[in-house]
């Protein structure tokens, strides 16, 4: 019987301070043993359960996408115990990564079609991952029009950076990034939130549109008047929600919302699931 | 399968001879007055004429804390930062005068723990080495609510043997292979060819269903719509009295949450697990502060939710309570689930009106 | 008993109709021989469910603890010094409150009746100073004072000490009471013993927390087995972290408890966790002369420093 929750031991092989607040890093981890990395076989919207040995675990959304080979990669908040360890941590250091863990975004009944990818803050880590992934050559034509708006509070809050003006310029994908405000001179992109920069910018809803929206909250309840306005059926909307899990594997009994666990049975619901779902998220 | 006959004068013989195979539990009285499962000594008997213990025996498979994992921080170890599995070495035990609603909440709990896509090895491989030697209840307490939970005194589920009192005698009902060779074990080998003896003993069954005078109301449960349930307006008063303790999830055989905890001591630790209690603000409690249960009365409803509710919808197999009554008894202030499952079985959102203003 | 019932009807119903409250909160029956639950009633329609015996032993201060309502609620002698610990540690305001004073002959204590009983009870009455057992086919009738909650049979304090109203006449205080002859005996034991006899106490807590969780006074946002930055005590079953919590947890009722029991009365598994508290009470009677909740005016001893405060215990 294999352990579910023996993690896969890693090494961290590189650190990047995302943010000017410093709060955000990202952790490229490298498998011990490379059999693990097989093992290890992900697609993007799913988690994994960062083991920091002697503190605990905490589970991370993927950023990398199964596109990339020879290693992981989670970006972190610094919130908690774990995770403010974590920050602490060195390149080289040795800890654990258990997963992959929940569902994915619905790359099947997505095929097709056109994505719209809304996200605000740090929860654009998945979104990362599967932008990356739609954007593989193999994968490319798999996809309709890609349209990706995503916003943060400053310039320097945007995960991310360098990868995601180097998207701007394509044109096998439209780019909208966003600031709440700046008083940089030299600021070339959008200013305003993320649902008033969806409705200047996003396609009109339809049966070959999705649209996957991640972020704060507050986002997210201003977004999707939005998204209805645009016509966007609730079951169009892609969402991925967190709540304090440990196992990851929908035992241990904390993150459900009514008789689903956001681990095991998410952490991807449209919103025509949520709207059934008790609000306990 | 077939039945034994037990005389009780040989009973502790046999119990002694039990131990040289299995770690043998058993209700013993703690100096408290109460009783609970316990690891029986050489020369131990558990005390039969309890009526049921204090806390359920799902300890033995599922112990309040437990380790999974052990690791070395020591840098100068091979294996530094590496979670490595604690052997357990199962032994085999044998759990003797569990009461049928315990033993029958065993099969709720193993839906939670042997799922399609993930196995829980700490809970079954205990389970799996473990036998359950259940006594039928002759006399049921007042506060049993068994016969409409899904089982009864007399209930066979997930025993390997039950053991019927019948006075001079026990009658033991092989029900599988594990029974049989428990009782192999234990030298318990004298068949009843006694006819009538089936008779007798469907007698004595009816008789304790009918000292049963608690119910439940059930039927309904599944109907109800989830949402209308959980905005009920009926939570607000349940919720009231509830201090949030933790008493009634871990007196509950069918409660199996848990928590997972690095613990280090110098240079080298164990990852944990403990029980834990949804009635605990910290059990759903953000990193950032946030909590989608910041209330005690989102924390009694997913309590109520969960057992009555959401596991009926999910598995199908009923309500996620077996009516043995602790958590109405221990309760320190009075919430009582069955008047609580009254609540929600008659649940009628056709009624629910907005008062006016 | 049926008297003052009827006054804790009358004036919650008055004080709800009146608009003088918007809730009251009391007793209702139990669904269990000897057990009430704590409810509220916010019409005055309500208040028909309310009831009052030798089965309210729950501390109902716990219930006040930083609500914004106008609130009736029922006081016992203990539950009013618990009333004032809130007030003078500003959980709840004294102009928020209209206390329903109830003069108080002790609380039963549930567990010693069903083990005096023996087998499953059905019912039980009261009368006067009598308490009624009914089981199948048979009856036991004990003195009340005999079945007494332990911190009930020892109690100085019956009457409540402060209120607006009393739905009951005043009672005798209880005259020459011992009160600390358990914790005289633990003192006198040498350390070792008394390490043995803790360990003993405490090897059956399950953590639940009931005895924290019953108190009025652990009204901590975040108790301190909680915390995780940093976590003090860990969360398992090991003897040192149950010890430590059980110590921790009464020291922080040091000077503030008024042994209502609630926690002896909560504990699933049956803990006398009264002895770690009385310990300290017996201290802040001995050291500073106080006894908690007894006065709006006074500051607990703990929370004020005095030049004269005695010191020879610091070696």
């Amino acid at each position: 019987m294999q352990n579910p929750y023996l993690p896969y031991p890693v090494r961290i092989d590189d650190i990047l301070i995302e943010t000017e607040d410093k709060n955000l890093k990202t952790f490229k981890f490298v498998f011990l043993n490379p059999e693990d990395e097989e093992r290890f076989s992900y697609t993007s919207g799913q988690f994994a359960e960062l083991s920091v040995t002697g503190k605990g675990e905490i589970p991370i959304g993927i950023a990398s996408s199964p596109t990339e080979k020879g290693f992981i990669m989670f970006t972190v908040n610094k919130v908690g115990l774990v995770s403010s360890y974590l920050h602490a941590m060195k390149p080289g250091d040795l800890m654990g990564v258990r997963g992959p863990l929940g569902n994915c975004f619905p790359w099947d009944g997505m095929e097709g079609k056109h994505i719209v990818i809304i996200g605000g803050g740090f929860a654009f880590t998945t979104l990362r991952s599967s932008i990356v992934l739609m954007l593989d050559p193999a994968n490319r034509g798999r996809f309709k029009d890609i349209h990706v708006i995503y916003g943060a509070r400053s310039p320097g809050m945007l995960l991310y950076k360098e990868e995601i003006q180097a998207w701007e310029k394509r044109d096998d994908i439209h780019v909208h990034i966003t600031v709440d405000a700046t008083d940089d001179p030299d600021w070339k992109y959008n200013t305003g939130f993320v649902p008033t920069i969806t409705e200047q910018k996003a396609p009109p809803g339809n049966a070959d549109t999705y649209a996957i929206v991640c972020g704060p909250p507050i986002m997210i309840k201003f977004t999707q008047p939005v998204l209805d306005n645009l016509g966007y059926d609730s079951d169009h909307i892609i969402m991925s929600l967190e709540n304090r899990m440990k196992c990851g594997i929908g035992m241990c009994g904390r993150c459900n919302i009514g008789k689903a666990f956001v681990c095991k049975d998410g952490p991807v619901f449209t919103l025509a699931q949520l709207n059934q779902m008790p609000k306990e998220y | 399968m077939k039945i034994i006959k037990i005389d009780k004068k040989t009973w502790a013989d046999g119990l002694e001879r039990l131990k040289n195979q299995y770690r043998v539990y058993g209700p013993v009285k703690e100096d408290q007055g109460f009783h609970t499962y316990q690891p029986l000594q050489d020369g131990q008997q558990p005390d039969l004429n309890c009526l049921n213990t204090r806390l359920s025996p799902k300890a033995i498979v599922h112990p309040q804390s437990h380790p999974m994992f052990e690791y070395s921080l020591d840098e100068k170890q091979a294996d530094h930062h590496i979670m490595k599995p604690v052997e357990a070495g199962e032994i085999s035990r044998a759990v003797v005068g569990v009461r049928p609603c315990d033993a029958k909440a065993f099969q709720l709990v193993k839906l939670n723990f042997d799922t399609p896509e993930y196995k829980d090895p700490y809970w079954l491989n205990a389970y799996a080495a473990t036998t359950f030697v259940g006594l039928a209840c002759n006399d049921p307490c007042s506060t049993c609510f068994c016969t409409t939970s899904g089982c009864g005194p007399f209930h066979e589920e997930e025993l390997d043997i039950l053991l019927i009192d019948m006075g001079e005698e026990y009658a033991a009902n092989i029900l599988t292979e594990k029974g049989a060779h428990l009782a192999g074990a234990a030298g318990w080998n004298a068949v009843e060819e006694e006819m009538g003896m089936d008779g007798r003993l469907a007698d004595q069954k009816q008789a304790a269903e009918a000292k049963i005078r608690s119910f439940v109301k059930t039927d309904r449960l599944r109907e109800v719509e989830t949402t209308a349930l959980y905005e009920a307006p009926f939570w607000e008063e349940i919720a009231f009295s509830c201090i949030n303790c933790g008493t009634c999830t871990y007196a509950c055989p069918t409660c199996w949450c848990f928590d997972i905890q690095d613990e280090t001591h110098g240079q080298s630790g164990k990852r944990m697990r403990n029980w834990d209690s949804c009635m605990y603000p910290l059990f759903t409690l953000h990193g950032s502060g946030h909590n989608p249960r910041s209330t005690k009365i989102h924390r009694v409803r997913q309590r109520f939710m969960h057992k009555l509710k959401y596991f009926v919808d999910k598995y199908d197999a009923g309500i996620q309570c077996v009516g043995c009554g602790r958590c109405v008894r221990l309760c320190p202030v009075n919430i009582d689930i069955r008047k609580v499952c009254g609540l929600m079985n008659s649940y009628d959102t056709s009624a629910c009106v907005c008062p006016t203003p | 008993m049926s008297e003052c019932i009827d006054r804790i009807k009358e004036i919650s119903e008055r004080l709800l109709a009146d608009g003088k409250v918007d809730m009251v909160i009391g007793f209702r029956k139990g669904t269990l021989p000897m057990m009430n639950e704590p409810c509220f009633a916010r019409r005055a329609a309500d208040t028909v469910h309310l009831v009052w015996d030798s089965n309210c032993g729950i501390n109902l201060a716990n219930y006040l603890t930083d609500r914004k309502e106008k609130i009736g609620i029922i006081a016992k002698g203990c539950d009013s010094r618990n009333i004032v610990t809130h007030i003078i540690e500003n959980k709840i305001k004294r102009e928020q409150l209209y206390i329903i004073g109830i003069p108080c002959r002790g609380m039963v204590d549930k567990r010693r009746i069903a083990d005096r009983f023996g087998g499953e009870i059905e019912d039980v009455f009261e009368e006067t100073d009598t308490v009624i057992v009914k089981g199948e086919g048979t009856e036991k009738r004990f003195p009340k004072t005999d079945v007494l909650q332990e911190n009930c049979r020892i109690c100085i304090h019956r009457n409540p000490v402060i209120y607006d109203e009393l739905a009951g006449d005043l009672v005798e205080e209880q005259a020459d009471v011992d009160r600390y002859e358990d914790i005289r005996k633990i003192e006198s034991m040498p350390p070792s013993e008394k390490k043995d006899f803790f360990s003993n106490l405490l090897s059956t807590c399950i953590r639940c927390y009931a005895c924290r969780n019953a108190c009025p006074l652990c009204y901590c946002p975040t108790c301190f087995v909680d915390e995780s930055r940093p976590q003090w005590v860990g969360k398992g079953q090991d003897p040192v972290d149950v010890e430590t919590f059980h110590f921790l947890k009464a020291y922080h009722c040091a000077g503030r408890c008024t042994d209502c029991g609630a926690c002896e009365r909560a504990c699933p598994v049956g803990i006398k966790v009264r002895l770690f508290t009385k310990k300290l009470e017996k201290d802040c009677l001995e050291l500073f002369n106080w006894e908690a909740g007894l006065s709006l005016d006074d500051r607990p001893p703990l929370d004020v420093y005095r030049p004269d405060d005695p010191d020879n215990f610091i070696k």
